[in-house]
């Protein structure tokens, strides 16, 4: 191994040059923000943004064109919704049984099986719901359209859940064993234990890795638009066809829309919901770990 | 002890971690090519002292030093110094014998090399010297490419010492060397720096008061980040001078 | 039935209860893969794999997508990983402890976060229109580039934080300058980790479909691309394009690609495996 032999003024030049890499992250930061906010005003200056904020037509491409953004919302926080029910709770209580209950073959075999399930791509679950879910949907609730939200719903929770579980896990297993030795000292029995002394102890990250598996939930688009549907409306019917954002932009992408139309900004102007929505639910989970982390010595 | 004898003079030495005074107003001669201990129950700044010698508190973002370390007649302490030279000259052994992850002869001929020794022989040559001066040569001569991790505690600790012989330092400082390890490696590893101080000025930082009594020459009490006494080894524990010196010694604290 | 009785029935339904969560997943693993196998492997095929799209599905084949792919994970690599761990290594071993070292890394931590389709929307607008580098290879690799980045950064920091620090102590009380110690004692301790963490990031990659349809990958191509600034297709892209069609038979294709992409991610994780413990035994000799 050739060793080289200390060289102050090289010394320098490679913390620069590490240094000037670090600062990329920032630079990749501020082009999302400035080309997302220099299309979105040129929307606005086309579209109102009361009409967008308030309206419940969503319809850009038609003549008369709707531009009410309410919709697009609805199907993101639809499908977010209904895949949190599915992967809050299951991945949290299988967190809880890998770090509380599984010994460590156990754990060994069934993290990286978890883990795989993270590793898949979405269009392949987005295959998965229409191949499979759906038509055992469509079995079970006739009435069910072919696009629809449940399929999607069922799918993005499967997809999120190993987030949930490996975050919560760290969280549950970084509470010290000292704590739960004292309630089982009293004679608690494990679920007592368990739900009493260090679920609320690994609150924080439990809640912070919630708030980021939503936010995953959010920002998925493959299964969403192979899945859920092109077609914008408010409903809670999870049996019907809707759009999510993501779904939007990726239908617009496909068809053939030139540089500056309305219909090319309106992509601009979706993007920039949901960069906010997703940006700022991570912000969230940020701060709630910081700031009600328990600290243990 | 005159001028020729003295290897660091020290003075108004002080050492702040961010707020908390950690040395205060050290003022001490370290004698050369002898072993000097530095004793004192945990948390009394030995181990903040010794790391000044090489500047090794540098790597700590709140520490915040005055006062003068004379090495040569040059101030160590001074932030124009080259502290890549200093510690070629200052080495240091830690507590926990920290081997690299590669071969007893990488580990030793790492610090040759990254002072610009390429020469192979060189090299080889440097190795198989620093490996015979640690009293470790004729256990790894014939696995000297297996790994380092392979050794045992007490031979981790001496190729540690080895690693740093290579360089040739002037003084060699070691931090609680011997308290990882058993009765048998510490007492290879004492009669090494035994030998070792007829080229070497030692410094030992050291919990084991026989230990400090068996094999300095001159010994350092600190107590709550100030130098109580400091005198040659035999004196202070036959006849301290500080009643807290004398109390340290008897067991009642610490 | 007394208080005890009760407390005891909880106890035992909740660990039911937790146990079967756990198990929930890996069947639904299981039924996911079982079912894609199912449809895909009577078309999985040698004739499948050497040939380009077409509207008959007995003639379609994933060649042009496969190409694309692996162009696409070469150049993403070579863009995205040197920049990845150099912004690593600059935060986890020179950076301050000061605020802009904190912005920067909460700032890295967020990226990861953002929705795939948003970096499609910055490749479209950065790339494609802003560079003019049209719907070419080199657009998508960019694009996938800034995608991973953040997670690049982010595992190999994990990795070289998880060096001990007596290491770097060793070194320095040597006389080593911050840089010889980071390249001859941190980064080859740490590179197992970071290999792995790189190759799953890639792995990652190679699976996303989103940016490159708003990037503007085709999805009838029949040829492979030949440089970079080539026009080109993608397995996700061709798989998506497949299970949107009609007829049935498109599905099973869909599913046959599917298998070659997940063969595709299962030989690459289990190169990172290896690789990273073939490197842990030359570490621990």
């Amino acid at each position: 191994m050739a060793v080289h032999s200390y060289n102050s003024v090289k010394e320098k030049i490679i913390e620069h040059y590490l240094f000037v890499c670090a600062l990329i992250s920032i630079f990749v930061t501020i082009s999302i923000v400035l080309v997302l906010f220099s299309e979105t005003v040129s929307f606005f200056r086309d579209v109102s943004i009361i009409e967008f904020l308030t309206g419940t037509r969503w319809a850009p491409i038609y003549t008369p064109s709707y531009f009410g953004v309410l919709p697009l919302i609805n199907g993101t926080l639809l499908i977010a919704a209904g895949s949190s029910i599915i992967a809050l709770p299951v991945g949290l209580t299988s967190a809880i049984y890998l770090s509380e209950y599984a010994n460590e073959r156990t754990r060994g075999i069934v993290k990286p099986v978890i883990e795989v399930l993270a590793g898949i791509p979405t269009v392949v679950y987005g295959c998965f719901a229409v191949l499979f879910v759906t038509p055992i949907i469509r079995k079970l609730i006739p009435e069910t359209d072919i696009f629809n939200a449940a399929s999607a719903c069922i799918v993005v929770g499967i997809m999120i859940l190993p987030m949930v579980s490996s975050l919560s896990e760290d969280a549950i297993r970084s509470v010290p064993r000292t704590l739960r030795e004292g309630a089982y000292a009293l004679g608690a029995t494990k679920y007592e234990v368990t739900t009493r002394v260090v679920l609320p102890s690994a609150l924080s990250g439990i809640l912070a890795s919630f708030i980021l598996a939503i936010s995953r939930a959010v920002g998925e688009t493959m299964a969403v638009t192979l899945a859920a549907g092109a077609t914008p409306n408010i409903t809670f019917n999870i049996f019907e066809s809707i759009q999510t954002m993501t779904a939007y932009i990726v239908q617009v992408s496909l068809g053939d829309t030139p540089a500056g139309s309305i219909a090319y900004k309106s992509i601009f102007a979706i993007g920039m919901v949901l960069f906010l929505m997703t940006f700022g639910m991570n912000l969230v989970s940020q701060w709630i770990r910081s700031r009600y982390q328990e600290v243990y010595e | 002890m005159n001028h020729e004898e003295i290897e660091i003079s020290v003075k108004n030495m002080n050492l702040w971690y961010a707020d908390n005074h950690a040395l205060k107003n050290i003022n001490m001669d370290i004698p050369r090519r002898k072993i000097t201990a530095l004793i004192g129950p945990s948390g009394c700044g030995k181990t903040s002292f010794i790391r000044c010698i090489n500047r090794m508190n540098d790597l700590i973002p709140t520490v915040r030093t005055e006062g003068e370390m004379l090495l040569n007649n040059e101030n160590i302490n001074h932030k124009d110094i080259d502290v890549v030279s200093l510690r070629k000259k200052v080495g240091m052994v830690f507590q926990k014998p920290n081997p690299f992850p590669s071969s007893i002869f990488e580990n030793v001929a790492y610090g040759p090399r990254i002072h610009g020794e390429k020469n192979k022989q060189q090299l080889a040559q440097i190795v198989e010297e620093s490996l015979k001066n640690a009293a470790l040569w004729d256990e790894v001569r014939d696995r000297i490419d297996r790994s380092a991790l392979s050794l045992s505690g007490g031979q981790q600790q001496r190729l540690c010492i080895a690693r740093t012989l290579a360089v040739h330092p002037d003084i060699i400082l070691l931090d609680e060397p011997c308290s990882a390890l058993d009765p048998v490696s510490t007492s290879k590893i004492e009669d090494l720096m035994v030998k070792l101080k007829e080229h070497y000025t030692i410094i030992i930082v050291t919990h084991n008061m026989q230990q400090a009594a068996r094999v300095s020459d001159y010994t350092a009490f600190f107590l709550h980040g100030e130098l109580i006494e400091f005198d040659e080894t035999k004196k202070l524990f036959k006849k301290p001078k500080e009643k807290s010196t004398e109390d340290y010694i008897t067991g009642r604290f610490g | 039935m007394n208080l005890q009785q009760k407390r005891r029935r909880k106890d035992q339904l909740f660990a039911v209860v937790c146990f079967v969560s756990t198990i929930v997943s890996i069947v639904l693993l299981a039924l996911l893969l079982c079912d894609i196998f199912i449809k895909g492997f009577s078309w999985l095929s040698w004739d499948f794999i050497c040939s380009y799209p077409s509207r008959f599905p007995e003639r379609a084949g994933i060649k042009s997508a496969l190409w694309g792919s692996i162009w696409l994970i070469l150049l993403t690599a070579a863009l995205a990983l040197p920049m990845g761990v150099s912004a690593a290594i600059y935060l986890e071993e020179y950076a301050p402890r000061s605020r802009l070292t904190k912005i920067i890394e909460i700032n890295i931590f967020n990226l990861a976060g953002v929705p795939s389709v948003v970096y499609g929307i910055l490749g479209l607008a950065l790339f494609v229109r802003g560079l003019s580098l049209g719907k070419s290879l080199i657009a998508g690799a960019l694009t996938l580039s800034l995608l991973i980045l953040p997670i690049i950064i982010i595992s190999t920091k994990e990795a070289l934080g998880a060096v001990p620090e007596s290491l770097r102590e060793a070194s320095y009380g040597l006389g080593a300058s911050r840089w010889q110690t980071i390249r001859y004692q941190v980064l080859p301790s740490a590179m197992p980790w970071i290999l792995t963490g790189n190759i799953l990031a890639l792995s990652r990659a190679i699976g996303e479909t989103a940016p490159l349809i708003m990037i503007g990958a085709l999805t009838f191509v029949a040829f492979t691309p030949q440089t970079p600034l080539d026009p080109f297709t993608a397995m996700p892209i061709q798989i998506f394009n497949w299970i949107s069609r009609p007829q049935p038979e498109f599905a099973d294709i869909a599913s046959a690609a599917i298998i070659v992409l997940l063969l595709v991610l299962l030989t690459m994780n289990a190169a990172a495996i290896i690789l990273r413990r073939k490197y842990q035994k030359k570490l621990q000799g």
